[in-house]
This record gives C-alpha cells, sequence and structure tokens, in this order.
C-alpha cells in the first residue's frame, strides 16, 4: 500500500532516491537545498540506505565526484542551488557529453550579486545549454515523481543522459505538504537496476573523456545533439510507465483550463499552483483565460507547446529571471519557437518573483490583465515587472 | 601476450606497456618516461583519472587512446574529487554485490598546475575525507601544456612565458611551492617524491602509494627539454642533478616519518644543474648564490626532520 505522509519536497526528492536505491550520493550544502542532502545524509547513517555519501568540499567536487562514480557505473545523486549550481557549471556540461545519467535535484535559487538565498529561476537559466534534460516540478509529490522518474529517464540505454529536477527553494524545498509515497515493490517495477554498459573496469579497458581535436569535435556535438533530442520518447515513455504504475500522469506541457481559451499564461515550477488560483477568478469572471506550465524544459517540446498555444490570441510569459539586456529567458526561448509558424499568438514578457519575491494570486491576476493590454496596446516599458516596490518601475527606453 | 618479468632486486617489473606507443609526447619527456615507468608499478587492476594537462592531450586525441588500462579524465581541476566517485563507486557496488570483490587501485593524476594551484581544494578534500587512492602529481615546474607559463611549482629564477625574465625581473620571484609538506600536513599515510632519473625508486613509490590503505601522494619531479630548454638527451642527468645538488632531494613521509631515499655525503652545487637550463640562463652569481642558500638551508631542514623521525 501506498501511503500519503507529509514531506517537504527536499525529503520527498531524497525519498525518491532512497526508494531509488542511489549507490553513490556526493554534494555540498548550500540554501535553500541543504535538507536534501541532510536527509539523504541520516538514511545512510540510520543504514535505512544503502549509499556512499561522499560530503565534498565544494559543488564543483560534488558534480565531479559524481563523473567518477557515475563512470564506474554506480546510480549517483547530487543537489545543489544557485551559487552551487554556477561553481559546478563546467562539470554540469561535462555529465552531459560523456553521457552519465546522474540524477540533480536543484532548489532553485536567485544568483549574487547581492546575496540572496531566496528563489527565483536564475539558476536554472544559466545551465539552459549543458545538455541536461530538465523538468520543473510544481509542488512536493511532483518533486518525489520527478525525481525518481528521473532515474528511469536519464538510465535509458537510448538516452544516457543526466536529468536535473528543479523545484523552487524555500516555496518547495522547506514547506510541507501531503505526499504520497509508493510501495518499494511499485518502485522497483518502474526502476529497473541500473546496469551502464561502458562502466570502467580493469577487465574491460576503457578510455573515457578523451579530447576532441577539430576533426572530429563537432561529428561528437552532433551525435550528442540528435541523441538528446531522441531522448523525448523516453521522456513521454517514462511518464507513460509512471502513470500506468503510480497513476499521477504527467506531460512536457501542463495545461489548466485552456480549453477555447484566448489568453494563456505560461509559468514554470510552484507559482503555476498559484496562479491557477488567478485563472479560476478569470474564468469566474467569464474571460477566456486558461494557464499552461512548461514541465519539460529540456529538451524543449516544441511540437507539444505550438499544439497548445496555436488557437490562442494572446501568450503571457511570466519569467523568474532576467537575461540581461534581452529580458525574460523562457519569453525569448518561446517567442522564438513559434516565430516560424504561420498561426501563433501575440507573445508578452512580464517578469516577476526575483530573489523571493512573493507573486501572489492577485499579482497574477494583474499579469494576465496588463500582459492582455500590452497585447492590444504596446508597452512602453523596457521590461514589465511585477510587484516590485511603488509603481511598476518605468524604464523608458 | 605472454607476460614477461624482468628481475630488479626485490622488484619484479612487468614488460607489459599500459601507455601504449604511439602517444604524442615530446622527446626526451620526462614526464612520460615517469608515466611509463608509474603503470609498471601499477599493474592493470587499476583506474586511473587524469588532469587536463600534457599527459592527457598526448595520450588520447579522439578517437585514439595509449591507455591499456581504464582511463578518464574530465577537467584540469578535478581529479582528485573524480577519483574520490570512482573510489566510493567502486566500493559500494562490491558491497552491494553489484561488482565482483577485486582490489582495484584507485590513481589520480595531474600535472603541478593541475595540483599545487588550480586542483589544490579538491585534493585538499579528498586527503581529509581519506579515500583508499594515490595522487600522482607529475611536476614539470610550469604549465607546460599551454605554454610554459608560471605556476606556484615554478622554481625561484626560472623564465616562463607569465613570469620572464626582463631587464628588471629575473623571472620567477617566488619559491616553490612544498606540496609535499602540504600533503603530509594532512596526515595521509604516505607521501613521497620521486623522478623518472631514478626508475626503481620511482616504481617502489609508486606501488607503495597504492598499496597503502588510505591516501597517497607521490611528487615526481619530470624534467621537460621544451620548457626548462635543454637538449633532450639531458632528462635523466637533468633529474639525476636536481637530486644530486639537493633542490629535489628524494624522500618519504610514512605515517609522519621522514626518511631519505637517497642522501649524498656531499651536495652538489646548484649551479651545475642551473648551468644546463635554458630556463635560468640569464641569473647571475647574486641569484645562484641566494638559491644555493635556499637549497642548502631547505636541505638541512629536511635532514633535520628524518633526525627527528628517527629518534
Amino acid at each position: 500500500m501506498s501511503r500519503r505522509v507529509a514531506l517537504e519536497a527536499s525529503f520527498a526528492a531524497a525519498e525518491a532516491a532512497k526508494m531509488a536505491d542511489v549507490d553513490v550520493i556526493s554534494a555540498y550544502p548550500i540554501t535553500p537545498q541543504t535538507h536534501v542532502p541532510e536527509r539523504l545524509a541520516e538514511m545512510v547513517a540510520d543504514g535505512e540506505l544503502n549509499a556512499a555519501y561522499i560530503p565534498v568540499e565544494s559543488e564543483h567536487s560534488a558534480m565531479s565526484a559524481c563523473l567518477g562514480a557515475a563512470a564506474v557505473g554506480a546510480r549517483t545523486f547530487t543537489t545543489t542551488a544557485g551559487q552551487g549550481l554556477e561553481l559546478m557549471h563546467e562539470a554540469v556540461y561535462v555529465a552531459s557529453s560523456m553521457r552519465y545519467p546522474i540524477v540533480m535535484v536543484i532548489c532553485n535559487r536567485a544568483l549574487s550579486a547581492p546575496l540572496s538565498v531566496w528563489g527565483d529561476h536564475s539558476d536554472a537559466m544559466a545551465v539552459r545549454d549543458t545538455g541536461w534534460i530538465q523538468v520543473f516540478c510544481e509542488n512536493n509529490q511532483e518533486a518525489f515523481d520527478m525525481t525518481l522518474w528521473a532515474f528511469r529517464v536519464g538510465e535509458d540505454p537510448k538516452v544516457l543522459f543526466p536529468v536535473m529536477v528543479h523545484f523552487d527553494g524555500f516555496t518547495l524545498s522547506h514547506v510541507t505538504e501531503p505526499v504520497i509515497l509508493p510501495e518499494q515493490s511499485e518502485v522497483d517495477k518502474f526502476l529497473p537496476k541500473f546496469r551502464y554498459l561502458f562502466a570502467l573496469n580493469p577487465d574491460r579497458p576503457m578510455t573515457h573523456g578523451a579530447f576532441g581535436p577539430p576533426e572530429i569535435y563537432s561529428e561528437t556535438k552532433i551525435a550528442q545533439e540528435v541523441a538528446f533530442r531522441k531522448s523525448k520518447e523516453v521522456i513521454l515513455q517514462g511518464w507513460k510507465e509512471f502513470e500506468d504504475i503510480f497513476g499521477r500522469s504527467y506531460h512536457p506541457v501542463e495545461q489548466y483550463k485552456t480549453e477555447g481559451a484566448k489568453t494563456l499564461l505560461l509559468t514554470m515550477g510552484s507559482y503555476s499552483e498559484t496562479a491557477k488560483i488567478a485563472i479560476d477568478k478569470k474564468r469566474d469572471n467569464g474571460e477566456s483565460t486558461g494557464l499552461i506550465s512548461l514541465r519539460l524544459w529540456r529538451p524543449f517540446p516544441f511540437e507539444e507547446f505550438r499544439q497548445v498555444v496555436k488557437d490562442v490570441e494572446t501568450l503571457i510569459v511570466f519569467d523568474r529571471c532576467i537575461s540581461s539586456g534581452m529580458g525574460g529567458p523562457v519569453f525569448s526561448e518561446v517567442r522564438s519557437a513559434l516565430y516560424g509558424e504561420e498561426k501563433r499568438p501575440k507573445v508578452v514578457s512580464i517578469i516577476g518573483g526575483l530573489g523571493g519575491r512573493d507573486v501572489s494570486e492577485k499579482d497574477f491576476g494583474y499579469i494576465i490583465d496588463r500582459g492582455r493590454e500590452i497585447a492590444e496596446k504596446g508597452s512602453d516599458k523596457m521590461l514589465d515587472i511585477v510587484g516590485i516596490r511603488g509603481e511598476m518601475v518605468d524604464i523608458r527606453g | 601476450m605472454e607476460q614477461k618479468t624482468i628481475k630488479f632486486g626485490k622488484n619484479l617489473v612487468s614488460t607489459k606497456e599500459c601507455l601504449a606507443e604511439g602517444h604524442n609526447f615530446c622527446t626526451g619527456c620526462g614526464e612520460a618516461l615517469a608515466i611509463k615507468l608509474a603503470c609498471k608499478a601499477l599493474g592493470e587492476n587499476v583506474i586511473i583519472a587524469m588532469a587536463t594537462g600534457c599527459d592527457e592531450v598526448c595520450t588520447t586525441p579522439l578517437p585514439y587512446t595509449s591507455w591499456r588500462v581504464p582511463w578518464m579524465h574530465t577537467l584540469f581541476e578535478n581529479a582528485a574529487a573524480e577519483i574520490s566517485g570512482i573510489e566510493a563507486g567502486l566500493k559500494i557496488l562490491m558491497k552491494k554485490g553489484r561488482m565482483s570483490e577485486k582490489d582495484i587501485k584507485c590513481v589520480a593524476m595531474a600535472g603541478d598546475g593541475g595540483t599545487s594551484d588550480i586542483g589544490i581544494q579538491a585534493l585538499s578534500g579528498a586527503f581529509e575525507r581519506g579515500h583508499n587512492f594515490l595522487y600522482i602529481c607529475w611536476d614539470n615546474e610550469a604549465y607546460m601544456n599551454t605554454g610554459i607559463q608560471r605556476s606556484s611549482a615554478t622554481p625561484y629564477g626560472a623564465s616562463t612565458t607569465t613570469a620572464p625574465a626582463g631587464k628588471v625581473s629575473i623571472g620567477q620571484t617566488t619559491w616553490k611551492k612544498n606540496m609535499v609538506a602540504i600533503a603530509a600536513a594532512h596526515d595521509i599515510p604516505y607521501a613521497a617524491t620521486a623522478c623518472p632519473s631514478y626508475p626503481f625508486d620511482l616504481m617502489n613509490k609508486v606501488k607503495k602509494g597504492a598499496e597503502v590503505k588510505g591516501p597517497a601522494y607521490v611528487h615526481i619531479l619530470s624534467p621537460c627539454p621544451t620548457g626548462w630548454r635543454y637538449p633532450s638527451d639531458m632528462t635523466i642527468e637533468i633529474g639525476r642533478l636536481a637530486v644530486e645538488t639537493g633542490i629535489f632531494p628524494l624522500y618519504e613521509v610514512e605515517d609522519g616519518r621522514y626518511k631519505l631515499n637517497i642522501d649524498r655525503p656531499k651536495l652538489k652545487p646548484v649551479e651545475e644543474y642551473l648551468k644546463l637550463q635554458g630556463r635560468y640562463r640569464h641569473l647571475l652569481d647574486e641569484e645562484i648564490n641566494k638559491i644555493q642558500e635556499r637549497v642548502s638551508e631547505e636541505y638541512s631542514k629536511l635532514k633535520a626532520k628524518v633526525v627527528a623521525s628517527a629518534a
């Protein structure tokens, strides 16, 4: 029997890693991620989890130790946030290029300076191009589900890519919600033992990580890109299998009240749930508004996304990050994804929720109104930012 | 392939080359020789994690590899962290019965830059955590792979491309970082210096380092004809002079006890070593004397540690 228990997202992710019978955990503490490695260390200390826990001296070493552990065929897990993800940045690229299916939980956090331990999506956006499969979670159940699913998909011999599971720092990492934990037998049915075909072993010497001269580098990168895009088949299959066993269904683009909607709001992560309340109110008022939440961020779900927005008039993209000198990164990407389409909505950018700033249900109401206004009349602002002190700053370009 | 062994004293040396022919090291490379010797000492039951550097670049241009043993490379500063993961991974997989039990030596290798500069944090962390691994530093006293830039292991007075000798500079103005002392300060069971000019001493130390339980560190002076600017047939002689002048003494620190492996009653003057190398060509007597004083002093300090250990 599955159990319904009260867990923080951090603990839910740790439970998932435990039920996945992870072999090696290598992590360095950073707020707001700390509860994940703490809980895992506790499980190892209590003998609940038979794993090697490497308390490394930095995030760079956390990922580097994961590379080594994965290379010998261990199921490998790490977790970080914000600055930690930035410190390990170069090793993050290596994990995907060397096709090590490491699973990493990110408790999303803003980037310095000024120092902020609170949540936004700047850390996630800074690793957009690293070649990891990346998904966002809206709640603690998803933190469990996505972490478990990440092992299934990443380790599939047709995939062999690392997977990053994003959930919002504090908003989810430190908030307790009911979470359904499955039976171990169900997990074992879903997630086979990790058998890595290319494990380093003296019985069968292999070279991992030779360097790429110009005559071969391009070919290796193209091969990687083809494999990465193809991983979507297994991503979808993984969610299908997950639904068959656990009964919860997941999609690359999650939809809420999108039927017949003229205006769609696009969010990622936990704020999607807050936005849903605003959508309910708009619907109650007879406004034709819905919500889409991007679950799969990489590989980008072009088809599903285009399909969902094709009949929509206005798409309002809510970004929790500023790509300096450019604007909202998610906005830039989704607008680009639609550029070649004959039928496409007007795409509007609104930024907010930076460095842990709350965005309330009322704010989302405003975002939708303001988004529609921009779509109609255009904006005279350099950036539309919601929820900052006083009137919205009017920075003319 | 039938395995033959040659006998030298108590040592049995394999004729099998784990570093295959056809690599791209420079002629007369001291590091290539040191690696070849170290591999003989390590045998085939080994996994190597190598940092970016000459050794990595000269052995693995895709799609080729010179490695007949399992080998991995990812980045410059992380060999010690990577070997931590390898060691922990092997241990837990064996414990869980997912891999057959065997004694696989975990060995990290990096140059002096990858060790004493950019990789020192990862190395210190791995020492402190007590992984069962051997770390070998190939010390050619500068960033040779990128073109002879100074590192913290570059000796005083040497001219490099980022600390060049000039009208108002003698080149490197700092004394070489003492990595063995730093390693030993972690209270690891074994730390040692070696040089390919003394092949059996080198192999013994590598073997010992690999067999000791816990972290071990072997710091290998690897003369570099390209960077040190001497004819490529003089590598062995240069290495020998580094030892005979006391510039690079061969010693071990075993469980905190210092032991000199070669102790000459009288050291040769440092000038004999310096004058053979283009990197020191600009040095005047005054600077050479300064180096001599420092070397004599450091050597005395080392001997004092040896005496104290024996007491």
